[in-house]
């Protein structure tokens, strides 16, 4: 089969290609340019679109010996992730670019362009399963729990996944690709795991997002609408926050409050206790689906961050798109991010959501 | 990977010969620093000398104005620089190297550039009216590497002798595919590189007329007439001077032969629809390039490098990620344009089978670059 492996200069991407030429593909590795600036150096904290990450990737590809290039995506990236990114916190929700990135970059543009360019599939390094079933791939959770990344490949269907491979698939454990990294004479073996969003490595989102959208000051009120204290910008705030509230007003109660709700329309804030911020039903749109679409309601398990706790819930199809009832409430789900559906350890589908509620 | 490679990209880096590996071999066994005074020392001058004088012959020179550094980047680095001064201005054409152009990042708006037209040749006549109180020097390349496309260098020279200041060619790509007299040529300052014609990484030369005074840029022992400093490497002046007489003895029958050649790529490409040549007569024989419309020069080289062919885009990478061509923006073309651009570049060792290779998987590539292109 000629693979294409995606290889972002981190240790796993590069064992994921080095398993494909054991196996005995023609592996060919790309390299994805998707930072308008790629001569950014980046010291520390480590993302996959540096220059520093461009040229472990090609050594990493030299020393399997495998054909390397590097593909210059920062357009389409610029405007199917950043630009999302801003939008969707301009609108008072909080995104997963990393999703979006999967979604619209890493299983499109570059799966339509290897195809295209006669690639029968493309190799990455998350930690996920996939088997064949009656004709159809599955996609399934890593056994390896604590790296498993099924969440932010919910988003692929059926077509996506058919021609996805990873290497690293069922049980691997971070510790035995970093052995095998080193048995291997990837130099890249020790190198540390990239945590934050790549297009902004000071990991200071706030400061992105006031550059982008500007920042003005605005209120912050509690859940009765008195005025508790005042804030730089909306954006710095994300639902279920609970430290920098810098609030003026001390809670009548003397509990700690969390941030409820963030109006990006009004420029509020709003503030209160815990237990305002549970919710069980979460209203989904632009359902995906990895195999066919379900109408249900089914019983099935819901994930809404990359290694949040997956909780017992029914889902259905709805009107526009897809209702998710928990069986507990739950604290923290913020508009704008991915709701996961699993079946066991098989993921169903994914939607964005629109409203969350008690 | 597969079966025996097609390495049509000469203009990058030309394989190095026997005869030159085994003039290197035996020339790395001399001990000494050609600049020590003992015996040991005068026995490595004695060989690195005749490496000079070898290369001042081939190249019409003085073997006192052969200036040797470690390439054409030092070279042009040095003549820009050196001619510049602490406040002089130098015109550069806008298809120079980045080793001509991007003086720009040292000397800012000290540098003036030359527009070409679009066949990428400068205009002689513009250049009287470009020169200032304060300009030292014009440099234009004798042959465009992306392009192969010879300059009116002649004419330049001329020019620029008339309006008083010095002339400087970047010839790295025309040494050893075109007959270069340095005397005959009444340049200024010539640069020169081994291996692109079959010498070694590491080593090439200045040639710079008796009489040219330049600023050393660096500082050091002062070895190469105290412009280049840095003890010079005894063995790779061998590689050159070897490397250099084989592509002068053989040049003009060479020069027929990679013209032939050249002819045969131009006319199979004809049959592969929207194929544009750009490299126009008067050109190296050496280097075709081309614009394929509707494509992305990086997808057909991967493609042909999957089908066993070595080939350039001719133009930079920042960060590995292929740009379009400066030289072809400059000479009008589009963005589209100038970023589905491929150069093959042939050397001594190119066959008409090399040509019919790449004729072969030419149009396969195409379609499938296309169709990634839409994609």
């Amino acid at each position: 089969m000629r693979v294409l492996a995606a290889m972002s200069g981190g240790v796993d991407s590069a064992v994921a290609a080095a398993r494909l030429v054991d196996a005995g593909h023609d592996v060919t590795g790309v390299h994805l340019a998707l930072s308008k600036n790629p001569l950014t150096y980046r010291s520390g904290a480590r993302g996959c679109c540096s220059l520093e990450d461009s040229h472990d990737a090609r050594r990493a590809a030299d020393v399997l010996g495998i054909p390397f290039y590097v593909w210059d995506l920062s357009d389409r990236f610029d405007a199917d992730v950043v630009t999302d990114f801003v939008d969707e916190y301009a609108a008072g929700r909080t995104p997963n670019p990393c999703l979006r990135c999967n979604e619209k970059i890493k299983f499109a543009a570059v799966l339509e362009r290897g195809t295209a360019l006669g690639f029968d599939a493309v190799a990455t390094g998350h930690y996920a399963r996939t088997r064949q079933v009656d004709g159809r791939v599955q996609l399934l959770r890593s056994r390896e729990e604590r790296k498993d990344q099924s969440y932010v490949l919910g988003v692929l269907n059926q077509a996506q996944l058919r021609r996805s491979i990873f290497p690293l698939g069922p049980d691997t454990s971070k510790a035995e690709v970093r052995e095998e990294a080193a048995a291997r004479g990837l130099y890249l073996a020790r190198k540390p795991d990239s945590h934050d969003i790549c297009f902004i490595p000071s990991g200071d989102t706030a400061g992105f997002l006031a550059g982008r959208l500007g920042e003005q000051a605005g209120a912050i009120v509690d859940d009765r609408g008195e005025l508790v204290g005042t804030h730089a910008g909306a954006h710095r705030f994300t639902v279920g926050q609970r430290h920098g509230l810098h609030l003026s007003v001390p809670a009548a109660d003397g509990r700690p409050r969390y941030v409820l709700e963030v109006s990006t329309v009004t420029n509020t804030v709003t503030v209160g206790p815990k237990e305002l911020l549970a919710v069980s039903s979460l209203s989904g749109i632009r359902p995906t689906w990895t195999e066919v679409p379900v109408d249900g309601p089914w019983r099935g398990l819901a994930q809404w961050r990359a290694h949040s706790e997956p909780m017992p819930a029914t889902i259905a199809a709805s009107a526009d798109g897809v209702q998710v009832d928990l069986d507990q409430p739950a604290h923290g789900i913020a508009p704008g991010q991915a709701v996961v559906y699993y079946d066991g350890d098989r993921v169903v589908g994914s939607a964005t959501i629109a409203r969350a509620a008690a | 990977m597969h079966g025996p490679r097609v390495f049509l990209d000469h203009a990058a880096s030309s394989p190095v010969s026997a005869p030159v590996l085994a003039a290197m071999a035996d020339a790395w066994g001399v001990p000494g620093n050609p600049s020590s005074l003992h015996t040991a020392g005068r026995a490595a001058r004695r060989v690195l000398e005749q490496a000079r004088e070898s290369v001042a012959a081939d190249l019409g020179a003085h073997p006192g104005e052969v200036i040797l550094c470690s390439g054409g980047t030092e070279a042009n680095n040095l003549a820009l620089l050196g001619a510049a001064g602490a406040d002089g201005r130098i015109l550069v054409s806008a298809v120079e190297h980045p080793s001509v152009l991007e003086a720009r990042r040292v000397l800012g708006e000290r540098v003036g550039v030359l527009g070409v037209d679009a066949a990428g040749r400068v205009d002689p006549a513009g250049i009287a009216a470009a020169v200032g109180p304060a300009t030292r020097l014009v440099s234009v390349m004798w042959v465009n590497n992306e392009t192969g496309v010879v300059q009116p260098v002649a004419e330049v020279t001329a020019a620029a002798h008339a309006a008083g200041v010095w002339c400087h060619s970047d010839a790295v790509q025309a040494v050893g595919h075109l007959p270069v007299d340095f005397a005959g040529s009444g340049l200024d300052l010539l640069s020169l590189s081994a291996h692109k014609v079959g010498g070694p990484v590491g080593i090439g030369a200045l040639l710079v007329r008796r009489g040219v005074r330049l600023a050393a840029p660096g500082f050091g022992g002062g070895q190469e007439a105290k412009l280049r400093s840095g003890t010079v490497p005894v063995a790779l002046a061998v590689g050159l001077a070897t490397a250099l007489r084989l592509a002068v003895t053989r040049l003009s029958e060479e020069s027929v032969r990679l013209a032939e050649l050249g002819d045969r790529l131009r006319a199979g490409l004809a049959a592969v629809p929207g194929v544009r040549v750009n490299t126009t007569s008067p050109a190296s024989p050496a280097i075709v390039n081309l614009t394929v419309d509707g494509t992305r020069a990086d997808d057909l080289l991967m493609l042909l490098d999957a089908a066993g062919i070595d080939c350039s885009t001719g133009s930079a990478c920042t960060a590995g990620v292929h740009q379009p061509s400066e030289v072809l923006l400059a000479m009008g073309r589009s963005l589209a344009e100038a970023s589905g651009s491929l150069r093959f570049s042939f050397g001594p060792a190119t066959t008409p089978g090399d040509i019919d290779a790449v004729l072969g998987a030419l149009p396969a590539a195409v379609e499938r670059a296309r169709s990634a292109f839409a994609a």
